[in-house]
């Protein structure tokens, strides 16, 4: 039934981490308010380093508004916030050096080839040229398109884009790496090999907060939590949570969840 | 001063790539120098004159040739009956009815006064009264001549006469294009200032490039000066190309310090984009951000006295061009580059151009945040 089995295997229980217990976020009593609209509404966890951190929710549950809090885009109500050890109020600019983000939309420059998007995106982060050069011949390499280096973004297939705007964000060796619903819109292949880029990512230690409303992609991730009208309503490995709940996969669990509310 | 090369070199090379943008930085100053400096012209060449000549003496006939000598003035109809005229100014074929009244000979013999009549047709006011004083002069002129001419002197000069001979400083030919040219640099340079640096960062929110950048450590200054700093380079390419095609093709004289001018370009330019900045964090879309150029290009362009003289509109209005940043820069460019004026007399725009840019680019700093 699953068309991959492979990842289930890969990904390993939390305790099964080395570094388990490293907290890389720390959330406490976040509330963000547009107005009278609470879209946060208290909420508490934590992620710990190199764990893969799903973050799942109906649309307008709230979940690209807590995450662009965590990435420094937007400010919080109230509650504390640490992101790679860093005060996100007080220390913005040193939580930016540490994360990499990826939108929804992929954020690279349509205009601009793949060599001068990194070059652009490197120069920014400080990496100096040499490092580069080595980085981005891997970065080709890995991603199988170095005959594309010298071509315009806008003309490569959504997938390429998604591979490379996600390579690019961890191009600066980030500690965390924020993926906003980064396989929209593309086939079940290209989001299976999306996937290996984030285990690679993960095996590297980078801790990767994914949000996604795919919930067989909520299988893969070490945790997740689910969200519901601006609060965290589960939060577990997603074995636990089948198991919390008695049902066979994901779909069931986030269906039970919203349904209860209701 | 490391970021700052990259996002340079990013902005230049997305410059590069814009095909349309390219064609406007080389067309713009082309079709607007050559165009609008020859369009936007004052100087007065053809008047249409219908001529009603009820006299029909040797000295309407001579008054009507000598008319018809003048460079300015063609007649291009004659009828005894003025109504006639009058159509003929009601469909635009002409623009002055000249009505010589039957017994117009007599009269000047006999009484040594005669009446003539002249329809001006006022619907350009300022052209009319050029057209006009033009017309009164060519008569005034006839005037003395026949005058000379009866009493039989050739030196004839009538008692008390007050003569002012006149010289016009700095445009001694008065050709309207130099006058027009400054000025329309001054337009070009804010057209592509404006909407070159509005654009490009709206651009960035469009395609969500800008959300990018803000998680990442580049500092607001630095993105905002990867913003500014092509977009002067380019304006003052252009303000430097304006200028080569106004000395080759109508010969503008430039008296002035041509680095004074670019100085002024440069601080003129910062102010610009620093405004273009601004608009574009307020808008959300290319749409929006034209728009919103688009009006304050108007406002700017209709105010500042590039066709009427500032000096003639009410109290009120010159005081809201002291915010109007074209207003300054044109006063800068037509006094350099024609009356050689220094720095010492360009002062007041200084600071108001200083005020201006500050201003702006605040705004813009204030406005663009990383953070929402």
């Amino acid at each position: 039934m699953n068309p991959y089995p492979d990842f289930r295997q890969k990904s390993p229980p939390l305790e099964g981490l080395g570094e388990a217990n490293q907290k890389v976020i720390e959330v406490r009593d976040l509330v963000k308010k547009f107005g009278s609209f609470v879209a946060n509404d208290h909420l508490n966890f934590d992620v710990y380093k190199g764990e893969i951190f799903g973050f799942l929710g109906a649309n307008g549950a709230g979940k690209t508004t807590a995450m662009k809090i965590l990435c420094g885009l937007s400010s919080p109500t109230s509650g504390k916030v640490k992101v790679a050890g860093f005060d996100i109020y007080k220390e913005t600019e040193k939580v930016k050096r540490n994360i990499g983000y990826m939108s929804q939309k992929f954020s690279l420059y349509e205009d601009l080839t793949i060599a001068e998007n990194i070059r652009f995106y490197s120069g920014i982060y400080g990496i100096k040229p040499a490092e580069r050069k080595v980085k981005m011949e891997q970065l080709l390499k890995n991603l199988d398109i170095e005959s594309a280096r010298d071509s315009l973004i806008g003309s490569l297939p959504l997938g390429w884009k998604q591979k490379l705007a996600f390579s690019v964000a961890i191009f600066h060796d980030p500690k965390i790496v924020f993926l906003d619903e980064p396989t929209g819109g593309v086939d079940p292949i290209t989001r299976r090999k999306f996937w290996d880029l984030i285990y690679e990512a993960s095996d590297r230690g980078i801790t990767v907060f994914v949000t996604t409303h795919y919930m067989d992609e909520a299988e893969y991730c070490n945790r997740v939590s689910i969200m519901n009208e601006g609060k965290i309503e589960a939060l577990d490995t997603p074995e636990n949570l089948k198991q919390q709940y008695g049902v066979k996969n994901m779909d069931e669990v986030f269906l039970k969840i919203a349904r209860n509310k209701e | 001063m490391r970021t700052l090369f990259y996002v340079l070199q990013k902005e230049f090379i997305q410059v590069r790539r814009d095909k349309v943008m390219l064609r406007m930085i080389i067309m713009l100053p082309i079709v607007q120098m050559l165009v609008l400096v020859y369009a936007s012209t004052y100087d007065l060449k053809n008047v249409n004159i219908f001529l009603v000549d009820k006299d029909m003496s040797s000295t309407s006939r001579q008054l009507a040739s000598k008319i018809d000598a003048s460079p300015f003035f063609t007649i291009n109809n004659t009828s005894f009956n003025p109504e006639e005229g009058e159509n003929e100014i009601l469909n635009n074929r002409d623009d002055m009815v000249l009505v010589i009244q039957k017994g117009f000979e007599r009269d000047l013999m006999r009484e040594d006064k005669a009446k003539l009549q002249l329809l001006v047709n006022a619907i350009d006011g300022q052209s009319a009264q050029i057209g006009y004083f033009y017309a009164a002069s060519v008569i005034g002129d006839f005037n003395k001549h026949i005058i000379a001419e009866w009493k039989g002197l050739p030196d004839f000069k009538p008692p008390y006469q007050i003569n002012t001979p006149s010289r016009f400083w700095y445009n001694s030919e008065l050709e309207y294009k130099w006058y027009m040219a400054p000025g329309v640099l001054a337009l070009l340079v804010t057209l592509i200032g404006l909407n070159l640096s509005s654009t490009s960062l709206v651009k960035e929110k469009e395609q969500g490039t800008i959300e990018q950048l803000n998680v990442t450590p580049i500092k607001k200054i630095q993105f905002l000066a990867g913003k500014l700093i092509p977009f002067v380079v380019i304006a003052l390419f252009d303000l430097s190309f304006g200028l080569f095609l106004a000395r080759m093709v109508f010969n503008l004289p430039i008296v002035g310090n041509l680095g004074l001018v670019f100085s002024f370009g440069v601080l003129y330019l910062i102010g610009i984009l620093g405004l273009g900045l601004f608009v574009s964090t307020v808008a959300n879309t290319q749409q929006q951000v034209m728009f919103v150029t688009f009006f304050f290009m108007m406002i700017f362009i209709l105010m500042s006295g590039i066709f009427t003289p500032v000096e003639s509109m009410p109290q009120w209005a010159q005081l809201i061009d002291q915010a109007n940043p074209v207003y300054h820069f044109m006063r800068v460019l037509r006094m350099v580059i024609l009356k050689g004026s220094h720095f010492e007399d360009l002062i007041h725009e200084f600071v108001a151009l200083c005020i201006l840019g500050i201003t702006f680019l605040t705004l813009a700093l204030k406005r663009y945040r990383k953070t929402a």
